[in-house]
């Protein structure tokens, strides 16, 4: 990749990105613009999914709303994201946890990650 | 045949990222390194027939150019380029021999056509070359399944017709992407962000100009 791409994508990283990882519960601060007015709304789920490379990384948080399961994905680095909560950090073992996916309930908890792992 | 202010820049491709725009949407885009081009030539109606400026980019050897180039470039104290392009543009008289023009000819939102080479893809069957269909995969093909199928008629009218789609070379062809968006123009490193795909290969030559079509 040419280092102009590279400048290019490292101008747009942003710093106060917290450090989470899939199974981590976030809460999500997203920026919601209705016609020219602006306000914040916070989505609040798992993580079940973080991937791609620098400026094109992406995570996917799954919620249950109403009995219905609501995932979405954002972009880590997007300005749409005011700001990244992480409210309870998850032990697993899987990098993808699309197996949630088919659990509901009590069988869909994670387990908490109780002291940081050394990396 | 020019029939407004075309202006244009000569520059180079250098790959495709993505960025976010004012609203936070992702918007992909093209990062082409444009100019700096130096006019080399002003056409006039009254001596050539007709209206354009002759850029040139890049470096070259200068023991590399001809002789006729060579002596014209020397007589009017300029330096040999490694490629020279046309652009027809009826203000032409506008411009003077030596004028550096950079990445900032082009502003954010501006329409621009894109003209460069694109990748060579060899001799391509019709699926790839002319996105036909090819035949069944199953129902008693055989050997049989990226092939064009009937090309005509039989007796009648007993020849194929002229023009027909069929297999062959594929890219290598110089092509214009028309009516791109200019997402961003960074001035002092000379770059140009053009939303969409650009033909050709990264460090692939490409001519930026005003769209041709739209408002005059």
């Amino acid at each position: 990749m040419h280092t102009a791409i590279q400048e290019l994508e490292k101008a747009q990283l942003r710093s106060d990105v917290p450090d989470f990882r899939p199974g981590d519960t976030l809460n999500v601060h997203v920026r919601v613009t209705e016609g020219n007015r602006s306000r914040i709304q916070v989505f609040k789920g798992v993580v079940i999914r973080r991937q791609g490379p620098g400026s094109r990384e992406t995570f996917t948080i799954r919620k249950i709303s109403y009995g219905v399961g609501v995932e979405r994905t954002f972009p880590v680095h997007t300005p749409v994201i005011e700001k990244i909560e992480v409210a309870a950090r998850g032990r697993v073992r899987r990098a993808k946890l699309y197996y949630l996916r088919n659990l509901r309930g009590k069988a869909a908890r994670i387990r908490e990650r109780r002291e940081p792992i050394a990396r | 045949m020019a029939t407004k202010q075309i202006k244009g820049v000569l520059g180079e491709k250098l790959g495709m990222t993505q960025v976010f725009d004012d609203a936070g949407k992702i918007v992909p885009v093209t990062v082409l390194k444009a100019g700096p081009c130096v006019v080399t030539r002003v056409r006039t109606p009254e001596t050539d027939g007709y209206s354009a400026i002759q850029l040139g980019y890049g470096q070259i050897n200068p023991r590399k150019v001809n002789k006729p180039l060579g002596d014209y470039l020397r007589k009017h104290d300029l330096t040999p380029r490694r490629h020279y392009v046309e652009v027809r543009t009826t203000d032409a008289t506008e411009y003077t021999l030596g004028q550096e023009l950079t990445a900032e000819t082009f502003e954010a939102g501006q329409l621009v056509d894109v003209t460069g080479k694109s990748k060579g893809k060899g001799f391509a069957g019709v699926m790839k070359r002319h996105g036909f269909r090819g035949l069944s995969a199953t129902h008693g093909t055989q050997r049989k399944h990226r092939s064009p199928g009937s090309i005509g008629g039989c007796a009648t009218p007993g020849r194929v017709f002229k023009g027909l789609r069929m297999a062959g070379r594929m890219g290598n062809v110089r092509k214009t992407i028309q009516n791109l968006t200019v997402h961003a123009v960074d001035a002092e490193k000379g770059l140009i962000l053009v939303k969409g795909a650009v033909p050709g290969p990264n460090g692939g030559l490409v001519l930026v100009r005003t769209a041709a079509k739209g408002e005059k």
